[in-house]
């Protein structure tokens, strides 16, 4: 049991935002309960990483925000990622800046559908009931100090909601952007995917580059029913002064299936776990993430999944890439309870590294309590391999472009599953730009 | 100018044990010569030092191509200034395309600002690969990755069809390829025959020459070239094995490097 101490985030500032947003009583009081256990909390047990020695206490300040009416009026910055290269309009999609939802849009169609797309804080009051059941409860306050200071100050964030039997076929879209580093930056992203529905979701975290120290505390929670199935993908690319925590986690029920694509295109130091929780028998789980650390970079990046029902099935993939003085910690963790009989868990984990300084720990992780199960791992953490390198300069290419393109080919499986060609796109430029080209 | 390439007494070794110990060799545009000899006499090795395998190190000798010094270049400036090596065993390298890794081959030759177009290159490329009877699919699939070897080998020939160097070595082309296979490797390189082009064939068997047929021939042994000749040569050596030309040079180990 640790001792208080002085949570970095001020209690009667949370209280006043509660009552100028018109939250819910019971909202209100879940941020203070949730402030009040932070300071009684331990920062998360990372494996290998003390996160206590980072700088994680710049919350800054909750900013106002304005909504706009036009994606016209939206930061260029954020902007030009949604339009991407052929200019086009994006039917449906939310953007946040700093600590609030600025612009929201959904196709009419799927609104007619009952498909509900909102930022959280809205969500919260008007749809209490697909709300209240689940916010914060992937992802708990008391788990540790960082998910209790995000459950208290959380902002802005997203809430989708897919009613039963209805499937999404064009993917839902939010845009997370820091542009001022001294305000609180701690979206929560909450999908309640129900029974049989079908959607896919991407977002994007950006900041400007700068030199004020900052947090990105952000929390995403997945709720898939039976038989529904959720596309995930996420990119972070936030300044190199900011430290970026994100927790993401789903429970799945039964025949359900969640599917992770994590792009860690992180300029500063990063802690990210993706955690399936399969619940229900016959849940599945396939995450696949890649990283490129750069710098000074630390990174403890963790997939996870937990198997409680039986025929579960779970696959993660993770290929990092650290150049320069990047460090990181690759952890794959399955999890198969006692009674998840048939349950197969496979992992891989692969770090590539580039240059002396750089290094990379690949931790393959099996804990398993049920015998009637296969479950499998395989990490390497290594060079880029020289024999390739000379193969490729004996056609003429250069070291360097040789280089690029093995590192390339490396990441390519995650790359090329992203749900959506603009973010591909991105995902691509900002792997040049990780990689120095 | 005519394609000239020229290897004076080259020397090299590989974790400082000799293998090459001299090798002359003078080649022009329009010619093939072949390099025979058992396993173990250098031959591979010869192929490797003159592309610059990181792993054999040049002590000493000259190898020039039109008067430009080979040893001086890395890797890939070699290949731009026009040689090429067929490997004995091409690397295999996922999450890179075969025509992704071909076009960014001939786009390094042809260099900033002259790209190859994506239409031009994709009909070449389709046309190419018909002539060595491969499956359109190979275009797409990561670069030798999952190919079995007679698959590796066409790739190999693929790319030397679409970058057509100047100075190709063949190492060791025919290993492990079925008759059929052999014969449209050997097309492909027979197609590739002209003027200012040079190559330079390395193989145990005389099989290989009955498709491509050689001007010059020359058997390697201890790690230099001890005989030269014309085709009739590389039929001797068919007929007769090596034993003929140990006896003649009075050699009882033909190999190289190995530890007494």
């Amino acid at each position: 049991m640790s001792t208080e101490t002085v949570v970095p985030v001020d209690r009667e500032a949370v209280a006043a935002l509660s009552r100028s947003k018109q939250e819910p009583a019971w909202l209100a009081e879940q941020r203070l309960q949730a402030l009040d256990k932070a300071a009684t909390l331990d920062n998360p047990k990372l494996e290998k990483t003390k996160i206590d020695r980072w700088n994680i206490s710049e919350y800054g300040k909750a900013a106002n925000v304005q909504v706009v009416a036009n994606l016209s009026e939206v930061p260029a910055a954020a902007r030009t990622i949604l339009q991407g290269e052929h200019n086009a309009d994006p039917s449906s999609v939310l953007v946040q800046v700093n600590s609030g939802v600025i612009y929201t849009t959904l196709q009419e169609e799927l609104k007619q559908q009952g498909v509900i797309f909102t930022d959280l804080e809205t969500a919260a009051r008007e749809h209490e009931e697909l709300v209240k059941p689940y916010l914060m409860q992937a992802v708990q306050a008391d788990e540790h100090r960082v998910a209790a200071l995000h459950a208290a100050v959380w902002n802005g964030g997203a809430f989708l909601y897919v009613p039963k039997n209805v499937e999404v076929d064009i993917p839902l879209q939010a845009l997370f952007y820091h542009q001022d580093a001294n305000t609180t930056f701690a979206p929560h992203v909450l999908i309640v995917a129900d029974t049989n529905s079908r959607v896919n979701y991407v977002d994007n975290y950006i900041s400007d580059e700068h030199n004020t120290p900052s947090i990105h505390n952000g929390v995403v929670e997945i709720f898939v029913k039976a038989g529904a199935k959720v596309t995930y993908a996420s990119i972070h690319h936030l300044s190199e002064a900011t430290a970026d925590i994100s927790f993401r986690r789903a429970i799945v029920e039964n025949d359900g299936e969640i599917e992770w694509i994590v792009g860690e295109m992180h300029n500063g130091n990063a802690v990210s776990e993706t955690t399936s929780i399969l619940k229900g028998n016959g849940a599945n789980s396939d995450a696949k993430l890649i990283c490129i650390g750069n710098g000074e970079q630390k990174l403890n990046i963790t997939t996870k999944a937990v198997h409680f029902g039986k025929s579960t099935n779970s696959q993660m993939i993770t290929r990092a890439v650290m150049r320069e003085a990047a460090t990181s910690i690759i952890n794959g963790i399955t999890k198969i309870e006692k009674g998840a009989t048939k349950a197969d868990g496979q992992q891989t984990e692969r770090v590539l590294m580039l240059s002396p300084k750089a290094r990379g720990d690949a931790n393959p992780i099996l804990l398993i309590d049920e015998d009637d199960v296969t479950a499998g791992h395989a990490a390497s953490a290594g060079q880029v391999n020289q024999e390739q390198v000379y193969y490729m300069m004996s056609r003429g290419i250069s070291r360097s472009d040789a280089e690029n393109l093995i590192i390339r080919g490396f990441l390519a499986p995650v790359v090329s599953d992203i749900p959506n060609e603009q973010l591909q796109q991105l995902l691509k430029r900002y792997i040049e730009r990780k990689l120095g080209q | 100018m005519a394609t000239q390439f020229v290897i004076d007494g080259l020397k090299a070794t590989i974790e400082g044990k000799e293998i090459l110990k001299g090798i002359n060799l003078e080649m022009k545009g329009g010619e093939v010569h072949a390099i025979m000899g058992p396993n173990g006499t250098g031959k591979s090795t010869l192929a490797s030092a003159l592309m610059g395998h990181p792993k054999y190190e040049v002590t000493d000798g000259a190898v020039s191509l039109d008067g430009e010094d080979v040893l001086e270049m890395e890797v890939d400036e070699r290949a731009r200034a026009g040689l090429f090596l067929a490997m004995q065993y091409p690397s295999e390298i996922a999450g890179v395309t075969n025509s992704d890794f071909l076009r960014s081959a001939i786009n390094a030759r042809r260099g900033e600002g002259n790209e190859i177009s994506l239409i031009k290159f994709i009909r070449q490329m389709e046309s190419k690969m018909k002539e060595l009877d491969m499956n359109d699919e190979f275009a797409h699939r990561y670069l030798n990755e999952g190919f079995s070897g007679g698959e590796k080998k066409r790739n190999e020939i693929l790319q030397m069809m679409m970058i057509e160097p100047k100075i190709v070595i063949l190492d060791e082309i025919d290993s492990g390829l079925d008759i059929d296979a052999l014969k449209i490797v050997a097309n492909g390189v027979n197609a590739m025959r002209s003027e200012d082009r040079g190559f330079l064939i390395i193989t145990h068997y005389q099989r290989l020459l009955n498709y491509i047929k050689p001007d010059f021939v020359h058997v390697m042994m201890q790690g230099r070239i001890v005989k030269s000749g014309g085709p009739e040569l590389a039929q001797r050596l068919e007929a007769e094995g090596y034993d003929w030309v140990k006896e003649e040079l009075g050699i009882t180990d033909e190999t190289v490097g190995h530890d007494e």
